[in-house]
């Protein structure tokens, strides 16, 4: 059963009064965080048919939203996201060699998940970070300065994370 | 060292927390605006000449100035935070070392807006400086800054963050808006333009963040005082978000009269180029604008210094100039490939297309495609041409300026470039070993003696 805690249908209550009466749909992009935070990273149907009811909106409504973002998962994805940027300030500072160590490394190509469902490999465009390029989006953060001795100690960091 | 208007305190340990803000002269702009009439404080802007710093340059006063105001409708101010251009990443540093000043800035420009329910539509990747963003609000309202009757004047004030998702797209005002009502980011149709039906259909004005950060030494210090600083009509400071080859990347804060060579190679700014590598090229205001090979980066066509203002970014239009645009400064040393370079940007304006206007959607996608076959060895010398004629009709057919955006790097890097682009084609196997190198790029320009 698709359902949200009392604490965050609170968060979702306090969402939708931030926008005039009437215009609860405003809400949709800040509800569709919070339920892909809470529901596995990802945005399945169910999820987002529940998003709908919450906000009165018709599930086609969330649908074409989902799909239009690029942070929205419509596919699961590992427990630990690598978003590399790739893009021209970045490759300028060696992005390329950085996102074929993450192949290499996890023995994954773009867009796929470990075995063990650990990591996915996404590399996505400008993320507002280019002075302290190579970089890469991992959950709320950013990880910047990258170095492929950077990204050894990260996957190490995380596989530990994961293992407690 | 340059005038600092915007990065005075940034410094200061604490800054980021209303204590130390405040300690520092924070909010005074907001006593002093509350004792003047909204109409006052447009009247200040304009006269600081101010011009909107998310990449546009439109002058900001005039831009409030059209702002509707039919009788018992609310109007709306939306500031834009969806930073995404390429190189540029200012409103990130303001927002996450200086909310405050942000805070501040949004609350005079409501009050000369009317707006009593202000958003800040920050892009969604940028998640802690959204929470920074969110406890600097809960801050200045615990003060009495926010809320109802600020200072006893009778002005209600609520600030909300409202996270994106991931869309450059949603950096073009109209589709900024139709994100905030819980839509897809496709550009509207102007008009109506947005300060006469915006948000809800509602009045709204969309600036970006430093320039509403700009708002506060503005009033501080008078519009008329902010306008003395730069030249013509650059007034004012801009922040610089430097990146690419240099040794010192980062957010400077300059006055608009330095040139671009000091700028580069100065130790106050970027430092010059690591391992004392040549300049090959830049592209200064953010991916969009014109990319400039380092002979006609660093003096004009006619032979003159360049330098870092709106109009000097700009000398000789597109043939020979590029733009200030968002202040994204990347800079290339002798051993980048322009190439490669304008495939990723290719790349990265194919995949941020609403797909809404056909000539963006299919265009953007051809030339990433036809790029990407150069860069791999494979195109052919009528790829080049083709390219050009993609870009021609793609610039100025498009609901929105991303077409433009899109086209005008790609027409650039041809345009300066072509030897570069044809040394791919005919050297297929060499192209995946090396790179073309500097060439002639930092030649000086030879200048034709009118006759």
């Amino acid at each position: 059963m698709i359902k949200f805690s009392e604490d965050k249908l609170n968060k979702v209550e306090e969402l939708m009064a931030r926008y005039p009466e009437g215009k609860q749909k405003s809400a949709l992009i800040p509800v569709l965080h919070l339920a892909q935070d809470t529901f596995d990273g990802w945005l399945d149907v169910p999820v987002m048919d529940y998003v709908a009811e919450l906000l009165h909106i018709t599930p086609i409504e969330v649908y074409e939203v989902a799909s239009f973002y690029s942070m929205f998962n419509l596919k699961p994805v590992g427990k630990y996201l690598f978003e590399v940027c790739r893009t021209g300030p970045c490759m300028l500072n060696g992005s390329d060699d950085i996102i074929e160590y993450i192949k290499v490394k996890l023995g994954v190509q773009e867009g796929q998940t470990t075995a063990d469902g650990l990591f996915t490999l996404k590399p996505v465009e400008c993320l507002g970070a280019c002075g302290y390029a190579p970089m890469m989006q991992l959950g709320k953060t950013y990880r910047e300065h990258l170095t492929k001795e950077k990204i050894d100690s990260i996957v190490e960091e995380c596989t530990r994370a994961a293992a407690n | 060292m340059g005038v600092k208007l915007l990065l005075e305190h940034a410094h200061i340990e604490g800054i980021r927390f209303y204590d130390a803000y405040r300690k520092n002269g924070g909010y005074r702009s907001v006593e002093k605006a509350l004792k003047m009439t909204p109409e006052e404080i447009v009247e200040e802007v304009k006269k600081s000449g101010l011009r909107g710093r998310g990449g546009a340059g439109f002058p900001t006063g005039m831009k409030w100035g059209f702002l509707a105001k039919p009788e018992g409708v609310p109007r709306h101010l939306v500031c834009n935070a969806d930073e995404s251009e390429p190189g540029t990443f200012k409103d990130r540093y303001l927002m996450e070392f200086l909310p405050h000043l942000l805070i501040e800035g949004l609350i005079v420009s409501s009050f000369a807006l009317g707006s009593h329910h202000t958003y800040i539509y920050i892009r969604g990747e940028y998640v802690w400086v959204a929470e920074i963003l969110e406890q600097a609000i809960a801050e200045a309202k615990l003060n009495g800054w926010l809320g109802k009757n600020i200072l006893g004047t009778g002005f209600d004030c609520e600030i909300y963050v409202h996270r994106g998702a991931g869309a450059y797209i949603c950096g073009e005002e109209t589709a900024l808006i139709e994100s905030l009502e819980g839509k897809r980011g496709n550009p509207r149709i102007k008009p109506p333009f947005p300060a006469i039906q915006g948000v809800w259909m509602r009045p709204t004005v969309v600036n970006n963040v430093e320039t509403l950060a700009a708002v506060v030494p503005i009033i501080n210090m008078g519009g008329a005082e902010y306008a003395k600083i730069g030249i013509g009509k650059s007034t004012g400071t801009k922040l610089l978000s430097a990146c690419g080859n240099i040794n010192k990347p980062g957010i400077y804060e300059i006055d608009m009269t330095i040139s671009v060579e000091e700028f580069i190679y100065s130790d106050e700014y970027c430092g010059g180029i690591p391992k004392g590598k040549k300049l090959k090229a830049c592209i200064p205001g953010g991916s969009s604008v014109p990319i400039l090979p380092a002979n006609l980066l660093l003096k004009t066509a006619k032979g003159e210094t360049r330098i870092m203002s709106y109009e000097g970014l700009a000398d000789g239009g597109f043939t020979t100039g590029s733009m200030m645009g968002s202040g994204g400064f990347e800079v290339f040393d002798e051993d980048q490939c322009v190439v490669r370079h304008t495939m990723t940007l290719a790349r990265f304006y194919n995949h941020e297309s609403c797909g809404q206007c056909s000539p963006c959607r299919e265009g953007t996608g051809w030339m990433y495609k036809i790029l990407k076959n150069i860069e791999y060895g494979k195109g052919k010398i009528s790829d080049i041409d083709l390219l050009w004629d993609i870009q021609r009709k793609i610039e100025g057919n498009t609901i929105c300026p991303l077409g433009d955006a899109a086209a005008w790097p790609v027409a650039a890097a041809i345009r300066h470039f072509r030897d570069e682009f044809e040394w791919h084609v005919l050297n297929p196997a060499e192209s995946q070993e090396r790179n073309y190198g500097l060439a002639h790029y930092a030649d000086p320009i030879h200048v034709p003696v009118a006759i």
